[in-house]
């Protein structure tokens, strides 16, 4: 793991073949030991399995619990919420916000996947050929993926300021107008999109530099004998050859890109209106985003966008197993 | 092959280092201009066109972060190894009996682990939220610290128990011939050898608790004891003039960042590439 990054699938496998070696000598130690080993092992994971429960199973009850009642804030001290079974959840699907936070959800989550995608594996492919500072240069990009998420949001809201920020003094340079970046319902979804986009090339690019790692010099070799440019070797060496780390790059930074909390409502708040209104947004702002919190609706959009990511999440899985068989 | 590509570049492939240089200032410029803003005086911050260097660079937003963010760049240390601390105690163990204990119900085990990892935030905010006003454990660095936990301690469980479970057996062999115990070879000869996923791991829950704006943005909003995030939260919300003094909070918000891109970035790539989850 230290001497060579691993990529995402081999790591994996390393994994699942601890699932199943291990028997051997496992199975001596219990002949000698019936039962400790076993114990032992509880003991070593009891404090996960504790914090699991406590920390993961106890909130996410909660939060249908949530989502199952009807909360204020009152009903939240004292604890006497009415029930009312699935009513929240009506309340969502037939809010007139969901339509659009659908449709914002799905433009940002797959905008930024896709220029996140094509723009690291283009500056990886670059990175691969390897010239004089590569190293060093490539080092620098992880910067953006590091800095604190707020950092990064409140630079961008200060870029894209309408009247003195930086990006519209250069587009005014080339005779472009003033745009509203944040503050127009028409550009504030592109606005916190480009900046999502920047926060995904590092993580991007370092998952499919290492994939190309894994590819043999040899098979480049060939193709360059059979001659093959660099274009043809790309699109007939490489990019099939990346397919498995490249299914496995996007179907992560959909997820991570569904649950975008923190950019957005640095930026625009999901504002102006609901134009940059997501699921996460919209279920952060209706919790925590107004001095009225509304907890149950709140939960509601919360499970909804937690079946959406799962959905992905198990393809994600199954994707994996497949490779890992393979 | 390896003498051959390092000839090379020194002939033909100076402009691809150009060009290198340009993406990477391309990509960087952001960070760059946060640091350009912060130098700059008040007065010129509403320059049109803005300056693009700071010839007059002006301290003033050095000045107000020492004056007004200490506290917050405290709390957010303290949330930071707190954060670190209880990951490894919980994960190192945990990796452990995963990849070498043969523990019951591994499988399922790894797969709620992973599931875990796909739960949004802001879900968990939430959770966590109707659980702490009944504690009591709102507005608190301990409760703070336990909910930024929850980001790391599913990948640091895996990244563990994905290292363990290469070290060769014979070691375990060798240590239970010399009589020592499940504990004393997780001591004395697991935990050394982990040494550098224990270094992975602890770097990015000091990362990650470092940088969270959710959990602190719900779990602590009227604490004594903000982070560093909700103090440049707070900051935006309440004077919007002065944004040298914000790009400085962020400045120096984004120094353990620096560090540890220089001095270990061996193990962020390596903790990227491990499956890493980050959102």
């Amino acid at each position: 793991m230290t001497t060579t990054p691993t990529a995402v699938g081999t790591s994996r496998d390393r994994r699942g073949v601890a699932g199943t070696v291990p028997a051997t000598p496992a199975g001596r130690r219990r002949g000698r030991a019936p039962g400790a080993s076993r114990w032992a092992a509880v003991g070593f994971a009891a404090p996960l399995l504790v914090y699991l429960v406590l920390f993961y199973a106890y909130p996410l009850w909660r939060n249908i619990d949530l989502s199952v009642h009807d909360y204020t804030i009152r009903a939240f001290v004292q604890g006497n919420a009415e029930f009312v079974g699935l009513e929240k959840y009506a309340e969502v699907f037939g809010s007139s916000v969901f339509g659009t936070a659908l449709w914002n959800t799905a433009v940002f989550t797959l905008v930024s996947i896709a220029f996140q995608y094509a723009i690291g594996l283009a500056l990886a492919v670059f990175f691969r050929s390897g010239f004089q500072l590569s190293a060093v240069l490539r080092g620098m990009f992880l910067v953006p993926w590091l800095l604190p998420l707020i950092v990064s949001a409140s630079t961008w809201a200060w870029m894209l300021a309408s009247d003195n920020g930086i990006v519209n003094s250069v587009l005014e340079a080339f005779g472009i107008g003033q745009i509203n970046w944040l503050t127009s319902p028409d550009t504030a979804l592109i606005s916190v999109t480009i900046a999502n986009i920047w926060l995904g090339i590092p993580f991007n690019l370092v998952i499919l530099y290492s994939g190309l790692q894994n590819i043999p010099g040899d098979v480049y070799e060939a193709a360059s004998l059979d001659g093959a440019g660099p274009w043809r070797q790309f699109w007939s060496v490489t990019f099939p050859l990346l397919r498995p780390v490249s299914a496995i790059t996007l179907l992560l930074g959909l997820i991570y890109t569904l649950k975008v909390v923190d950019v957005i409502w640095i930026m625009t708040t999901g504002g102006p209106g609901n134009s940059s209104t997501t699921f996460a947004i919209w279920s952060y702002r209706e919790a925590f985003g107004t001095g009225q919190p509304d907890f149950s609706p709140a939960a509601a959009v919360g499970n909804v966008l937690i079946v959406i990511a799962l959905v992905f999440g198990f393809l994600y899985l199954q994707l994996q197993r497949r490779q890992e068989e393979s | 092959m390896t003498v051959m590509i390092r000839r090379r570049p020194l002939t033909r492939t100076w402009w691809k280092t150009v060009l290198g240089l340009i993406f990477t200032a391309l990509m960087l410029f952001p960070v760059y201009w946060m640091f350009n803003v912060s130098l700059t005086r008040t007065r010129d911050l509403r320059a049109d066109p803005p300056h693009w260097f700071p010839w007059d660079p002006t301290f003033e937003g050095y000045q107000a972060v020492l004056a007004q963010q200490l506290p917050a760049l405290g709390t957010s240390l303290l949330i930071g190894f707190g954060c670190v601390a209880l990951t490894v105690v919980i994960a190192a163990p945990a990796g452990y009996a995963l990849a070498l204990l043969n523990l019951r119900g591994r499988r399922t085990l790894n797969f709620v682990l992973l599931v875990a990892q796909m739960i949004p935030a802001v879900v968990m905010a939430m959770g966590f939220y109707a659980v702490y006003v009944r504690l009591g454990l709102l507005n608190t660095v301990g409760g703070l610290i336990v909910a930024d936990s929850t980001v790391a301690v599913p990948f640091a469980v895996l990244l563990y128990s994905a290292f363990m479970s290469g070290i060769p057996r014979e070691m375990l062999q060798a240590a239970r011939i010399d009589g020592a115990g499940a504990w004393r070879t997780f001591t004395s000869v697991i935990l050394p050898l982990s040494r550098n996923s224990t270094l992975t791991v602890s770097l990015f829950a000091f990362l990650w608790a470092w940088s969270d704006f959710i959990f602190a943005s719900t779990l602590n909003r009227n604490g004594d004891l903000i982070p560093i995030t909700l103090g440049i939260y707070n900051y935006i919300g309440n004077n919007t003039t002065q944004w040298n003094a914000i790009m400085a909070t962020a400045v120096v918000a984004s120094v353990p960042a620096a560090v540890l891109l220089v001095v270990a970035q061996r193990y962020v790539a390596a903790g990227v590439t491990a499956g890493a989850v980050k959102d």
